[in-house]
């Protein structure tokens, strides 16, 4: 078991003509069962030719229809990718990861705002992708330094959460999904959606949490666990030493408006009963130790 | 992207916002015949820097003679303003605003922003102009109406004027306000910001309503549909290694520790900050070299790390993913030779070909403390740090 992405996903990538979108394409169709998922690719305009012997097609919906596609993945370069949500969202996919960095705020605004009362859910952007590990990998994150089992990771940044990955598998601690949820203010699902999704999947123990600053996500997401959460959660939040006003790289991770800092997020945290750690380096023994 | 205030009410006098008379200057000269020019018998000097608070800080000057306006430009124009957004450092003020003196009866503060939780533009608005909106935030929050604004429909006229109303605005400019609230929608959207603040809005002793001070964030993922705003950008206002930094496609902030940092990944990034401080360091600075850290992206790191006077140790820490450890090694290596370091250099490799990677820092003559985990690379790097 696993949320999100399993082996019965079948997968189209809007962009795949692009250099980035060609070569983590391939990636993923050699990754597990990527052969079986990997099944469709868009290009306006290059329908009938075809990357890896994997077919293109013009458009989303034609993806859908002739190659039973329920899951997109986005490369398209950023003055375009809002509208290629717009597009997967119109064909009522089950689930759309953006990938692609530098998306304006406005154009994320209307597409968030097209998307309310449809079907589709949004990961991204600005995210490495989600991966089911042994099984299915959507995304640009590096395949081998994951292992299945029964540990949930969610995060807002890339290679952060591959430190976190390696720390578990290292320690024997496999994880059963891997969520990048993306860096920018304006996304899809946040913590709190992931945690939710992970509390309702038998296959996942405990969840490994990366925040960072900017917003209140991890604020929200406390809450809620506070309420609703069943499993034990290890928590780290980047960003403790970082200035007010500055944007840390990260679209969203600027503390701004007197809000966002790594301190509140961390009492919000300790106080829903998530073992948090200050130490980025503890994250894998921290949560080997809860699981005793 | 940040604007000068100057530039922002142009931009609302465009879109039919009251705004002051005035002109920007940059010599005393200029502000005398600016004033001149203004006629009347109150002016304002304001100093123009990407900071607020710069009133407190004797950046913002009100004179009632042309000789008042010529000794207050004499003083602000080269002061090292310092604020409690400059930092403790300040900011050399080489910009002027002179305008029109005006008559304040109500100071509001209106604000749009894009508001993460909602994933709208939010409009703020408060009685409490004038001041300050984050500590009205904190010790009286109740004075701030907010409106989330649907991105299909707009801003409706009737929720605009509904928190009109509820701020405590007299009846009589309710109308030039929504309006107001609407034109300053527009600049929103038109110029892809990120915030627009208008702090104060003024309601003048004869009943009108004036943009005392403007402040416009623009969307740098959207600047390439604004090349007219991109030209606003005033170079001085930004760190010169942040600059050089951005054209070699990094992310670098400068900070007030001695530990340079050159990491990939904006979070591993920040958690590399994180744990310097934690074993007893300062870092100097936050720097992402982005996913594939190649050669020149590592170099032109090194290079701009050492121009920061105070770094006495470098702590490089990748997590080679899709790109491999046995690159980045050989970047790192080169990118050493390249530039002359001569500082501590403590390297941390993890991924991909890690064993590889090792092996030709190893092999190479740069000369460096090797390091397995995050936790030994900080310890390293905060040890050699304090010799």
């Amino acid at each position: 078991m696993s949320i999100l992405i399993d082996r019965t996903s079948r997968v189209v990538t809007q962009g795949i003509t692009g250099k980035t979108g060609q070569f983590h394409t391939r990636m993923c169709f050699e990754y597990a069962a990527g052969r079986d998922c990997f099944v469709a690719g868009v290009t306006p305009g290059k329908g009938g030719q075809s990357v890896e012997n994997i077919p293109i097609f013009d458009s989303v919906i034609e993806a859908r229809d002739k190659k039973g596609c329920n899951v997109s993945v986005i490369y398209v370069p950023p003055r375009f990718a809002a509208a290629a949500i717009d597009e997967a969202v119109d064909a009522e996919l089950d689930l759309v990861i953006c990938i692609t960095e530098g998306i304006p705020v406005r154009d994320m605004v209307s597409t968030r705002r097209r998307m309310v009362g449809k079907k589709t859910i949004l990961v991204g952007p600005n995210c490495p992708g989600v991966i089911t590990p042994d099984v299915l990998k959507i995304g640009i994150m590096p395949g081998y330094i994951h292992r299945q089992g029964s540990i949930g990771v969610v995060s807002r940044s890339g290679t952060l959460t591959y430190e976190v990955v390696d720390q578990l598998t290292k320690l024997g601690l496999g994880q059963s999904t891997c969520v990048g949820i993306g860096g920018d203010p304006i996304n899809g699902l946040k913590h709190r959606d992931v945690m939710a999704h992970f509390n309702e999947d038998p296959a996942t123990e405990a969840v490994v949490m990366c925040g960072e600053i900017g917003g209140t996500d991890e604020e929200d997401c406390a809450k809620w666990i506070e309420q609703h959460m069943s499993k034990p959660v290890v928590a780290f939040i980047a960003g403790v030493t970082a200035p007010a006003g500055k944007r840390m790289g990260h679209a969203g991770a600027i503390i701004a408006g007197g809000k966002g800092a790594a301190s509140e997020k961390i009492a919000a945290l300790k106080a829903a009963g998530v073992h948090v750690t200050q130490n980025p380096a503890e994250i894998g023994a921290l949560t080997k130790q809860v699981l005793g | 992207m940040k604007l000068h205030e100057y530039q922002a009410k142009k931009i609302l006098r465009a879109h039919q916002i009251p705004v002051p008379e005035g002109n920007p200057c940059f010599s005393v000269e200029e502000a005398v015949a600016a004033a001149k020019a203004l006629e009347g018998n109150r002016w304002v000097v304001k100093a123009q820097i990407h900071a607020g608070g710069r009133g407190n800080g004797g950046g913002v000057r009100v004179a009632s003679s042309i000789e008042e306006v010529r000794s207050h430009a004499s003083a602000i124009l080269g002061m090292n303003l310092i604020t409690h957004q400059t930092g403790p450092t300040g900011k050399v003020v080489e910009r002027l605003l002179i305008e029109r003196g005006v008559e304040i009866a109500d100071e509001l503060y209106i604000g749009l922003v894009v508001d993460r939780g909602s994933q709208r533009v939010v409009l703020m608005a408060s009685s409490e102009g004038g001041v300050d909106i984050e500590s009205v935030a904190i010790q009286d929050p109740g004075k701030i109406r907010t409106l989330q604004i649907d991105p299909k429909e707009g801003m409706s006229a009737d929720a605009a004027r509904a928190v009109v109303a509820e701020i405590g605005l007299p009846e009589s400019v309710h109308d030039d306000v929504v309006k107001l609230l609407s034109n300053l929608y527009d600049v929103f959207l038109t110029c892809d910001a990120t915030l627009v603040e208008v702090n104060p809005l003024v309601v003048t002793r004869d009943g009108n309503i004036v943009a005392v001070d403007a402040k416009i964030n623009l969307d740098d993922s959207a600047m390439y549909r604004h090349p007219e705003l991109a030209e606003l950008r005033d170079l001085s206002e930004e760190d010169p290694n942040e600059i050089a930094a951005t054209q070699a496609g990094l992310n670098y902030i400068s900070l007030e520790g001695n530990i340079g940092c050159l990491v990939n990944g904006a979070g591993l990034a920040m958690a590399t900050m994180d744990i310097i401080k934690l074993h007893g360091g300062e870092p100097a600075n936050f720097l992402d070299v982005g996913g594939g850290a190649t050669t020149e992206q590592v170099s032109a790191a090194f290079r701009i790390m050492l121009k920061h006077s105070s770094v006495r140790v470098i702590l490089v820490n990748i997590f080679g993913g899709i790109m491999r450890c046995d690159v980045i090694a050989a970047g790192i290596v080169e990118a050493a030779k390249q530039v002359d370091i001569r500082l501590p250099l403590v390297i941390r490799l993890e991924g991909t070909n890690v064993e590889k990677g090792r092996q030709i820092l190893a092999d190479s003559k740069i000369s460096f403390l090797p390091a397995t985990t995050m936790d030994d690379a900080a310890q390293k790097a905060v040890a050699a740090a304090r010799k």
